[in-house]
């Protein structure tokens, strides 16, 4: 994974003048929408999270049934035009409970991302830029909570606060961003020995200007490819967490405890498997394809003009 | 009063496999406006002078052992960082080698050459953009407007050259040390940017050090070179002095080396045997192993600087002592 390969490519805007007029975020921003998986990622992932987020108001109106609504005497139906997307073992609406668990499985995404940008980045920026003893320091800490065995850790929680979704965040945000910290680390160590971090230290600027206006910007590609593959792996540590009955708990869902619901009945009812599995299928490559757009557009030296 | 004046500079590498002393007891004076030329072959120290001076060394490994820089009353090597970064970029600038990776490749050209306006002289950015605008036509940038907006992998490798001296001189510094500004450069950009280095210096007064490998540049530049070998200067005059009456046989070797100076046919001459082991650096003269004028305490007594002539200065201890001619 390198970021700056150190092969320069022919000028593009040189050949056309109308390139050239523009900042770097509308630079990017126009190639972001000529990519068209990244512009169908975006929406997508926009689509569902407002859905999801709307799901108060839209399940009442609109799909008719919450997801807490049993109605014991139906039991598990397949789609029909009353339910759209069929009934659960307790006659719950498929389709309310995947738009009631998609809010919790996109908050959970969304904290771990912004732990890891923001703790992880900085963390492992600072760290492989200064080197040294802090850097030793720093790293064997990434290195303790590495070790410490996740699912104790959030059972101490659970059983010292009490069992709250937020400690659900607190525990995916305190591992999601210890990789990041290491990668980001790593591809410092390498920016810092290249000669324009050097001339930037020649020019007077300082420590702190020099990792955000000249470290971070070329650790963007790195850090979103490893951003998107963050995502799928926090939707699937809280259901596995809610699985162990620390997560989620019923009558609350999310999209990992649906598909464990429906993987458990599958030969039965497998539109309780296929339906969730679908949407976070569909969610996960959204994000992917988003992720790798965002990347090369981000990447001035976009070849794919 | 010298606007540099740089006294008994050591530096040493702490490495895994010992100590490795790459500057040993550098002294010498830039005077305002002048051009001084540092030469000698790889590993001679040039470049780790030039680094120690503005603070860039990654420590450790390196440390400064010993000496001062003053510039301006600051001594440059003991100073803090806060002080260090406010000289550097604002009144010492520096270019680097390698035009191709001294760029931030995710920043517009504009962006970077208004930086050292934005920290030193915290001015806005209209003004800023109206400086680099102008800086980037002094530099012979055409459609500065346009290129403004680019990014360095849209300029060829003299246009950034040029891109880093705009950089290193939009603050009006003192000082630009150009450590091998043109080594990484074809011969006919080479010339073009050694001109535009000397037209800059005309406008703004200010002095340059000039650090290569190659006498001929540094010769058709330079007011005064210094010839630097095994970490230590072997000789410093005027350059005419240099090129017309070099006295240590090291920059006699060194302009015998130079094909265009020799008659056409002949066997090219070479030093023979190779630069010092810096590990492990001889007692005497560094020069000596390799000296076919050596005698035996060459490689005994320590040897230093001594004027033998009216500015000129010989590191070669048979000068000194017996005056051996060429």
């Amino acid at each position: 994974m390198t970021i700056v390969p150190d092969k320069i490519e022919p000028a593009p805007g040189a050949a056309n003048p109308s390139e050239a007029g523009v900042s770097f975020w509308s630079d990017a921003r126009r190639r972001l929408f000529k990519n068209k998986l990244a512009v169908f990622g975006m929406i997508v992932v926009s689509l569902l999270a407002v859905l999801c987020f709307a799901e108060p108001l839209l399940c009442p109106r609109v799909v008719g049934f919450t997801y807490e609504q049993q109605d014991l005497a139906l039991g598990p139906m397949p789609p029909s035009a009353q339910h759209w997307l069929g009934t659960d073992i307790l006659g719950r609406d498929l389709l309310a409970r995947l738009l009631y668990g998609g809010k919790i499985s996109l908050l959970v995404a969304f904290c771990a991302t912004l732990v890891s940008l923001t703790i992880g980045v900085l963390y492992g920026a600072i760290s492989g830029f200064v080197g040294g003893k802090l850097d030793m320091v720093l790293m064997r800490v990434v290195d303790i909570l590495y070790s410490l065995p996740f699912v104790i850790f959030v059972i101490l929680l659970m059983v010292f606060y009490g069992q709250k979704i937020i400690l659900l965040f607190v525990a995916i945000g305190a591992v999601s961003w210890l990789t990041m910290a290491r990668i980001v680390r790593g591809q410092v160590m390498s920016l810092k020995q290249r000669e324009f971090v050097e001339a930037a230290h020649a020019l007077g600027l300082s420590r702190r200007r020099i990792i955000l206006r000249h470290i971070i910007p070329n650790l963007l590609g790195p850090i979103i490819v490893f951003t998107t593959l963050t995502i799928p792996d926090v939707i699937l540590l809280e259901s596995f967490l809610s699985f162990l009955g620390l997560g989620v708990q019923p009558p609350h869902s999310s999209w990992g405890v649906l598909i464990k619901e429906g993987a458990e009945v599958m030969e039965e009812y497998p539109w309780l498997l296929l339906y969730p599995g679908l949407i976070m299928a569909l969610t996960l490559f959204s994000f992917n394809f988003l992720g790798d757009g965002l990347r090369d557009a981000l990447d001035v030296r976009g070849s794919k003009d | 009063m010298p606007l540099l004046t740089v006294n008994n500079l050591s530096t040493a590498f702490h490495t895994r496999n010992g100590v490795v002393r790459a500057v040993n007891g550098v002294s010498f004076d830039v005077e305002r406006g002048e051009t001084l030329g540092i030469v000698g072959e790889s590993g001679s120290g040039k470049s780790v002078t030039c680094h120690s001076l503005m603070g860039l060394l990654p420590t450790p490994p390196a440390r400064v052992e010993s000496g001062s820089a003053m510039f301006d009353s600051v001594n440059l090597l003991s100073c803090g960082r806060r002080q260090i970064e406010e000289i550097r970029g604002r009144r010492i600038s520096m270019i680097f080698q390698d035009p191709m990776t001294s760029l931030n490749p995710y920043l517009s050209i504009g962006e970077q050459l208004m930086e050292p306006l934005f920290i030193h002289e915290k001015i806005d950015r209209a003004s800023a953009g109206k400086r680099a605008l102008a800086m980037l036509g002094e530099v012979g940038i055409s459609d500065p407007d346009q290129r403004l907006k680019m990014y360095p992998h849209q300029f060829s490798g003299g246009m950034r050259q040029r891109v880093m001296i705009a950089m290193a001189l939009i603050t009006r510094p003192d000082l630009l040390i150009a450590d091998e500004p043109t080594t990484a450069l074809d011969v006919t950009v080479q010339a073009q940017i050694l001109d535009l280095i000397r037209k800059m210096q005309g406008e703004l007064g200010m002095a340059v050090i000039l650090v290569s490998h190659d006498l001929g540049i540094v010769c058709s530049v330079c007011d005064r070179v210094m010839v630097m070998y095994g970490g230590q200067l072997m000789e410093s005059a005027t350059t005419a002095e240099i090129f017309h009456q070099p006295k240590h046989p090291y920059t006699r070797a060194l302009q015998r080396s130079i094909p265009a100076l020799q008659p056409k046919g002949g066997e090219l001459h070479t030093i023979p045997g190779a630069p010092p082991d810096l590990h492990h650096l001889p007692p005497g003269c560094p020069f000596a192993p390799r000296c076919g004028q050596a005698v035996d305490y060459c490689a005994r007594e320590p040897v230093g600087l001594r004027e033998t002539a009216a500015n000129h200065s010989t590191a070669c201890l048979r000068v000194q002592r017996e005056n051996i001619a060429v």
